[in-house]
């Protein structure tokens, strides 16, 4: 892969966006320690050593009733209580957080409350996971990265598929069989976007003419696609492509008076095998690739110059 | 030659009266579209039995600022509202389009 920088043109709101979309549930670390009421505040220490843990949250039958952090321990050696059961000496007023809450509320807590970690319950109110600071920043990096790997992605399939300028307009539509009340709605979009742009109206002609008949052949023929129009400094792109069915002889296809369209189509005042040749016509550069079963695509493109 | 003056050469209804009144540089007389698209020049009146709203689209892809709907055909609803939207005017006669080409290409002195 090649590096690309991220884009500029990306915002870094993203970042917010991530602690907005991921939930606690996300980043919390599942399957708790825990220990009873009646453990001793020695056994929850060992508890800590042996899984390198710095809280441990008390449950009795499935509910959470208090916490265990590592600094009740310590003050339990100085105060000689180490042998006591939790239950005696634990945080009950605990503040806890919801599974399903955005991440953004734990980022909040942890600034509110300056504990270390907070239980989590699920909708049901059970215990089912805890979090930590550490727990949240880890998540976000892989959060991050993630989003790195797919902005960079996106970037080079962009370069690999333009390998040019980056146009100064792209529009496009879509289209559907037989949708003869919309047809024509991406051309009429096009043309007035290029007569914004300052396009003369010969030339926004040219492109109207090109990507109407190119809109109506989907519209009469495919079973839906899309047109889209590039505008660039030295030409305009009308790339017309479809889904389906494709055609097997293109060069049929093109020929003047040629023309597969039903009888319902041609009352329209369609379908009389002028389309295709209307925009070779009108287009400076032309190119059609079909194939049955696969669908057809169509580039014209006409040449203008960008006033200034 | 404007908008107005072509309607009464024509005998004319003006069915859609939302545009903005302009000269006529010739007409063009087809019933295909595809032909219209090909041939017709910006300007230029359409005159046309094609009495739909897909004709409203040609129209205003091609610059044509008015629709002459031959032979008295109705012209349905969503036809009118695309032309309001589009400002192209729509105009109804009784003739039929070779009449219509034939009094407007004298009233333009051709």
């Amino acid at each position: 892969m090649t590096t690309v920088p991220i884009s500029p043109d990306s915002s870094p709101s993203v970042v917010l966006e991530l602690i907005y979309r991921l939930k606690v549930k996300d980043a919390m670390t599942s399957g708790v320690v825990t220990a009873s009421p009646e453990s001793s505040l020695r056994d929850i220490q060992r508890l800590m050593k042996g899984n390198a843990i710095t809280g441990v949250p008390i449950e009795t039958q499935g509910r959470l009733v208090g916490m265990v952090s590592i600094g009740d321990v310590i003050g339990a050696f100085d105060s000689g209580t180490i042998d006591k059961p939790a239950g005696e000496t634990m945080a009950t007023s605990l503040v806890t957080l919801d599974a399903e809450m955005p991440l953004s509320f734990a980022v909040t807590y942890f600034d509110r409350y300056k504990y270390g970690r907070f239980p989590v319950l699920d909708r049901e109110g059970r215990l089912t996971g805890i979090i930590t600071a550490s727990d949240i920043l880890r998540r976000l990096l892989i959060a991050l990265n993630e989003e790195i790997g797919r902005l960079e992605e996106n970037m080079t399939t962009k370069q690999a598929r333009d390998e040019g300028p980056l146009p100064l307009i792209e529009l496009s539509f879509g289209t559907a069989p037989l949708d003869f009340a919309k047809a024509g709605t991406a051309s009429q979009r096009f043309k007035k976007a290029l007569v914004e742009k300052g396009c003369p109206p010969p030339i926004a002609r040219k492109a109207a003419v090109a990507s109407y008949e190119l809109e109506l052949n989907q519209v009469i023929h495919s079973t839906g696609g899309i047109m889209r129009m590039r505008v660039y400094d030295d030409k305009i792109e009308i790339l017309a492509r479809d889904e389906g069915p494709g055609m097997a002889d293109v060069e049929l296809a093109m020929r003047e008076g040629y023309s597969t369209a039903n009888e319902w189509v041609r009352s329209l005042g369609f379908g009389a095998g002028m389309g295709l040749p209307n925009v070779r016509r009108v287009a400076d550069a032309f190119s059609i690739e079909s194939e049955p079963g696969k669908g057809t695509s169509v580039l014209a493109s006409i040449n203008w110059e960008r006033p200034h | 030659m404007n908008i107005h003056e072509a309607a009464s050469a024509v005998d004319a209804e003006i069915v859609q009266g939302s545009f903005q009144e302009s000269e006529l540089t010739g007409g063009y007389t087809s019933d295909l579209l595809s032909d219209v698209m090909g041939h017709a020049q910006a300007g230029q009146i359409l005159i046309t039995i094609q009495a739909h709203r897909n004709t409203v689209a040609v129209a205003g892809l091609i610059g044509a600022p008015a629709v002459v709907i031959c032979n008295g055909r109705p012209v349905p609803e969503d036809m009118i509202d695309a032309a309001r939207d589009e400002g192209i005017a729509i105009l109804r006669t009784d003739f039929n389009q070779y009449e219509v080409s034939g009094r407007l290409y004298r009233a333009l002195g051709h």
